[in-house]
């Protein structure tokens, strides 16, 4: 079933350019735009989920505007025709945009045409306890309960969460009561090199006065945990004003009276509300037309996105530093402990542990640190319609501090940019099961492990288009101690100002690097061939450099990199009308596949490309043309 | 003058140097004519600073009891420290100092003592004349030739003595010319797009004064690039407003009534002091080590720096536009036409031309448009950001127009021969060097100063192949094409290279560089490899087959 509108222009905000003329298709899941006035068929793919705003604009000369904002951050402005048609696409990307129960979204239609075990391989694919056994535990100190296998502790905790092993059933009880909606302290990471450990949960319950024996037990279990330290530090990762007005709601922060041995600290992140309006505000400075560098600079600044960007990144340093340096055990923990304390702890992990730099490292990492200890993906992301309040970009800024670390340290990241950009993509798309819901609960309850796919064995397929060709592996950089002075933070025009091509650098850096990688593997091949060819040389082939080096192979000079500035097709062949790109029909996504890419890398070509996003292909044929203002 | 007389304490013993990255040593510190030298006893020398005096901005010392601090600040914009014992040596050497950075007479300074400890193999000075740029530009086309009106300088002194005009006008018209434009710039060929025939002019401004003064020569002059019925743009790199000002000081601009087949663009590009003050606020900015988010994006907004990159790059886009779009000849001139102008002409001319894009290229444009078109380099590169004299002459115009090429450089990274720290050497030298090639103002005063013959060419240095090797960007592929960079604000960044250089280390931006450029040479050597040994199979080929023949 589709909705189709002829005669609508496209305009490209950031050039002048003419607006591109055709046609337009509402499906059960995506708009697509489809430029016929383009010399190559030139196709703009949006996902209903991704859509944030539809706005109508004042009806001009030339026909109905309608401005569509998208969660990605791409701003489509379209021109319809006729206002009736105007009012229908409006109307129905309203509904489309805005599913009201979960079973409308589209990771439950999603259908890869996969068989039913590849599926259930694919939640396989990442398993906390090997990461939990990769840190240690169970160990002297710390073990995995299941204490909480009934929600009976915590309705948003997962069934198993690790605690120390001093802290008996009672105690984790006794703390749950004690603690905002019976977060309680859990092991986040656990530094095997010294028995530091990160743990999280949600503000205590101590008003003005109150205190809890087996919270403060908890406390001194986490502590002893680590008996190379003599004091933990407990981290309320509010501005300290914010956390003493939920005082007054017999909410609070730690009394260090109270508690043994503890350092109490605040770091000032601000709430999800300030971060909220700080994007906002931010996407306008982006969404401006023609600024001047004043007007950017000055947007950029008031927005105090950079700030908080900052903020977040100098609480997961200090996290970082406290327990590789100090040696000490850090509780963190915010209002409710799901937005900012995965933040926070996140990005400690990263700083502190190179596996969580690999792809499999941070799938783990966002799977352990969000999505199992109940970060709202459902209302942040706002997957349902429903509370305008609750949505924030919280998860997006974490994807920044990432991209951050990666400006600061090419070499030390398995993945590129764009294996961000995806994650964030369908953190939105909702065509996974992963991000759907808000906790572990929901989704069980959602039954998302029988009904949708898992994301990850997608994202591994494509491995070779994510993977960062500096990195160094594994073992080159152990913690990372960005710079976090002011002038270390960039503003990320990769993502913000994703869609405006016109923007970025002209020649990728990074799309050149992976060419030299796969022709990398071509040429190694090639030489194992006609050193075979070569059978009766007994001496070793001379490595220098040979005079006829202008005779190249043809597959190798045709894979080189053309120049976007050029009227060139840059994408490859354009997908034929409506089809989504899932249209593969056998899969094998066993959990090795990415070992068999690794060692196959020349025959990634031949792998089935899963096209997961479901987005755009986007057939750049514009004509050469200045694009300055 | 012996530099003897300004160094009262030539040594001093046990003296503490704190600089960025390296812990702080002791050693002895040395003063010689031209450098600051300390050396730690260490076997490696590995602590040794060797310090140009030309390079000192401006110095500061401080008292604790007896033990002195001088605080030097450096050209190149880095800052180190020198704690030394004893209140009379330090004051000794911090007046050495100043003195010694700031010699009044050019034949003092380094250049024309270094001994180079290379051998010479090709003399930059004579790497790129007049002479070898009019034969590239007479093989493809002949309207153009080489004047000699300048020969003694007597027609414009910073003008160089060839200057290649239009092949219809004569060295008499050029005279008149001369005359009707300020400090006698008139027009001159600046770029000939082979693409087109269109061509780019530079001139300073017309002296039409408040009652309209002209000269048909000049119109004549100009126009004579001109295609039949096809029109031209000058674009005037004043706002109208202080173009019109300009009047009043006996300048102007072109009127339409006196230049019917030129239409004039106003595109302002701030130049003098202004520009050098915004540096400064900047490299202020860079040195705040404050948490601040908010303190360094304002500062970086209030400095402007970004804003003139903006403005200039945006201003070359429009010459070039005109050029290779619009298929016009340009004229581009301010008030001097010794800076803003060489800008533009420079900048479009590495975004139309590919030959400016290679070292060489770039190397000939920066002798092209900045040395011989007479930007005063000894004026305005007399001092950096750490200047606190407040000179109007005193601008960072050729370090704006490096930055700007930083920033195209970024955005077409595989298009260029020569990588970020090719642009950073010169900038480096341009204020402070041991070789000879941006002393003086102009060609006529390197010609007193007998440059050629008593100082090295930076050119003889860096087109060494061992040295070049430094500047490559591994990235490189020729492409021909024009290269439009964008200019909105999301696609300009701070230059950190230069602007960070000594306030971050980066260390990790430079493993990422190595590791990017070994990949780039692995994938060659393999290559090399691979067609060795098709070449090995084709000759075994080739002799079976001649056996199974014979």
């Amino acid at each position: 079933m589709y909705y189709q509108v002829e005669n609508v222009k496209l305009l490209d905000r950031y050039t002048n350019r003419k607006p591109a003329n055709g046609t337009l298709y509402l499906t059960a899941t995506h708009l697509i735009y489809v430029d016929a006035s383009a010399e190559v068929r030139k196709e703009t793919w949006i996902l209903h989920h991704h859509i944030a705003s539809v706005e109508k604009l004042p009806l001009t000369t030339s026909g109905c505007p309608l401005l569509i904002r998208c969660k990605n951050f791409r701003v489509a402005h379209l021109v319809i025709g006729h206002e009736r048609d105007c009012h229908e696409v409006y109307t129905s990307l309203l509904k489309l945009s805005q599913p009201v129960k979960p079973e409308e979204l589209y990771a439950f239609s999603y259908n890869p045409k996969m068989p039913k075990d590849s599926r259930e391989i694919g939640w396989k694919l990442i398993d906390l306890k090997v990461d939990y056994q990769r840190m240690g535990i169970p160990n002297d100190f710390w073990e995995i309960t299941d204490a909480n296998k009934d929600y009976e502790v915590c309705n948003t905790y997962p069934p198993e969460v690790v605690v120390p092993k001093a802290a008996n059933k009672a105690t984790v009880l006794g703390s749950a009561k004690f603690r905002s909606r019976g977060r309680i302290p859990v092991l986040s990471y656990l530094y095997k090199e010294n028995n530091a450990a990160i743990c999280r949960c949600s503000q205590p319950l101590s008003g003005f006065s109150a205190r809890c024996l087996e919270d403060e037990q908890m406390l001194q279990a986490i502590r002893q945990a680590n008996p190379g330290s003599p004091f933990m530090y407990v981290v309320d990762t509010r501005p300290k004003l914010n956390a003493m007005a939920n005082r007054a709601a017999g909410k609070g922060y730690e009394n260090e009276d109270n508690y043994d041995n503890i350092h109490f600290k605040f770091i000032g992140i601000e709430n999800i509300h300030v971060m909220r309006s700080s994007l906002q505000k931010l996407l306008e400075v982006c969404e401006t037309k023609s600024p001047s560098m004043s007007d950017f600079l000055t947007g950029l600044e008031n927005s105090g996105w950079l700030r908080h960007i900052k903020a977040v990144m100098d609480a997961g340093v200090f996290l970082a530093k406290a327990v590789k340096e100090e040696k000490a055990s850090v509780l963190v923990h915010c209002s409710d402990g799901w937005d900012r304390t995965a933040q926070v702890c996140s990005l400690a992990s990263l700083l502190l542990d190179p596996f969580y730099r690999t792809f499999k490292g941070l799938m783990v990492l966002i799977e352990k640190e969000w999505i199992v200890m109940g970060h709202k993906f459902s209302h942040r992301c706002g997957h349902l319609d429903g509370d305008l309040k609750e949505v924030s970009p919280v998860f997006t800024q974490f994807t920044e501090c990432v991209w951050q670390l990666m400006q600061q340290f090419p070499c030390a990241f398995e993945f590129n940019e764009r294996f961000l950009l995806e994650i964030h993509d369908h953190v939105y798309s909702c065509q996974f099961g992963n991000f759907l819901g808000s906790c572990y609960r929901e989704r069980e309850a959602l039954k998302i492990f029988e009904k949708t796919h898992s994301l990850w064995p997608f994202l591994l397929q494509k491995k070779q288009e994510f993977r960062n060709p500096l990195y160094k592996g594994f073992t080159v950089y152990k913690e990372l101690k960005p710079n976090t002075l002011p002038f270390s933070f960039q503003f990320w025009c990769g993502m913000y100002n994703r869609f405006d091509k016109g923007m970025h650098p002209k020649q990728c850096v990074l799309d050149h690097l992976l060419n030299c990688m796969s022709q990398k593997m071509k040429l190694e091949d090639n030489a194992t061939d006609l050193e075979n060819k070569l059978p009766f040389l007994d001496n070793p082939l001379p490595n220098e450099v040979c005079s006829l080096s202008k005779i190249v192979n043809a597959s190798v000079e045709s894979s080189k990199t053309p120049m976007l500035n050029t009227p060139q097709d840059y994408e490859s062949e354009p997908p034929a009308l409506l089809t989504n790109g899932a249209i593969v029909e056998e899969v094998d996504i066993m959990p090795d596949q990415d070992q068999k890419n690794k060692e196959n890398f020349a025959n990634h070509h031949d792998l089935l490309d899963l096209n997961s996003t479901m987005e755009v292909i986007e057939s750049d044929a514009k004509k050469e043309k200045p694009q300055h203002q | 003058m012996e530099f003897a007389e300004l160094i009262k304490t030539p040594r001093a013993d046990n003296v503490i140097l704190h600089r960025p990255f390296y812990p702080a040593v002791e050693g002895t510190l040395c003063l010689t004519g031209h450098h600051l030298i300390l050396s730690s006893r260490r076997q490696d020398n590995a602590e040794e600073l060797w310090l140009l005096h030309s390079n000192i901005d401006s110095i500061e010392k401080r008292f604790v009891g007896s033990l002195g601090t001088i605080i030097i600040k450096c050209k190149d914009l880095r800052i180190i420290q020198l704690d030394i014992p004893g209140m009379e040596e330090c004051l000794n050497i911090a007046s050495s100092i100043e003195a010694l950075s700031t010699l009044d007479s050019v034949t003092l300074m380094y250049p024309f003592f270094y001994r180079p400890m290379f051998e010479v193999v090709e003399d930059g000075w004579h790497s790129f004349l007049p002479e070898r740029e009019f034969e590239l530009l007479s093989s493809v086309t002949n309207e153009w030739r080489l004047s000699y009106v300048n020969k003694e300088f007597s027609v414009c002194p910073s003008y160089p003595p060839a200057v290649t005009v239009p092949k219809s006008i004569d060295d008499e018209a050029l005279r008149r010319v001369a005359t009707f434009r300020h400090g006698g710039r008139f027009p001159v060929l600046s770029y000939y797009h082979k693409k087109n025939g269109m061509v780019m002019m530079r001139s300073s401004q017309p002296l039409t004064g408040t009652n309209g003064r002209r000269c048909k020569e000049d119109s004549a002059l100009i126009n004579a690039t001109l295609r039949a019925g096809k029109r031209g743009y000058i674009i005037d790199t004043r706002s109208l407003n202080v173009a019109q000002q300009a009047r009043a000081k006996g300048g102007g601009f072109e009127q339409e009534v006196q230049y019917p087949q030129w239409r004039r663009i106003h595109k302002s590009v701030e130049r003098y002091n202004i520009l050098q003050e915004s540096l400064i606020k900047l490299v202020e900015a860079c040195n705040d080590q404050s948490h601040n988010m908010d303190r360094w994006l304002s500062k970086l907004e209030a400095s402007n720096w970004l804003t003139h990159v903006k403005e200039i790059l945006t201003a070359a886009c429009l010459a070039g536009q005109c050029i290779d779009r619009e298929g016009a000849s340009v004229l581009v001139h301010g008030t001097e036409g010794t800076d803003s102008t060489l800008q533009i002409t420079s900048l479009a001319q590495i975004i139309l031309d590919p030959r400016c894009r290679t070292i060489r290229g770039f190397e000939a444009l920066v002798e092209r448009e900045w040395l011989q078109a007479g930007h005063p380099f000894r004026l305005r590169c007399a001092q950096s950001a750490y200047s606190n004299s407040k000179q109007k002459w005193e601008s960072p115009v050729f370090f704006l127009f490096l930055d700007c090429v930083w920033q195209i450089l970024r955005q077409f990274p595989c298009s260029f021969e020569f990588n970020e720290h090719f642009l950073i050497m010169l900038f480096e030298h341009a204020y402070a060097s041991q070789f000879g090639t941006f002393l003086g103002n102009n060609e006529s005063e390197r010609c007193k100063l007998k440059l050629s013959q008593k100082t090295m060419s930076l050119w003889s240095w860096v087109n060494q192949p061992e040295e070049l090797r430094k500047f490559k960007n591994p990235l490189f592929e020729a492409n021909s094409l024009v290269i439009w960079p964008s200019v909105a604000p999301q696609s300009l960044q701070l230059w950190e290279g230069v602007f960070l250089r000594w306030n971050r280390s980066s260390k990790f931006l430079d493993e990422a560089y190595e590791e990017m450029n070994n990949i780039i040479e692995y994938n060659k050597e393999l290559q090399a490899k691979v067609n060795a040994l098709r070449r090995q199979l084709a000759e075994l080929e080739t002799d079976d087959g001649m056996q199974e023949n014979s």
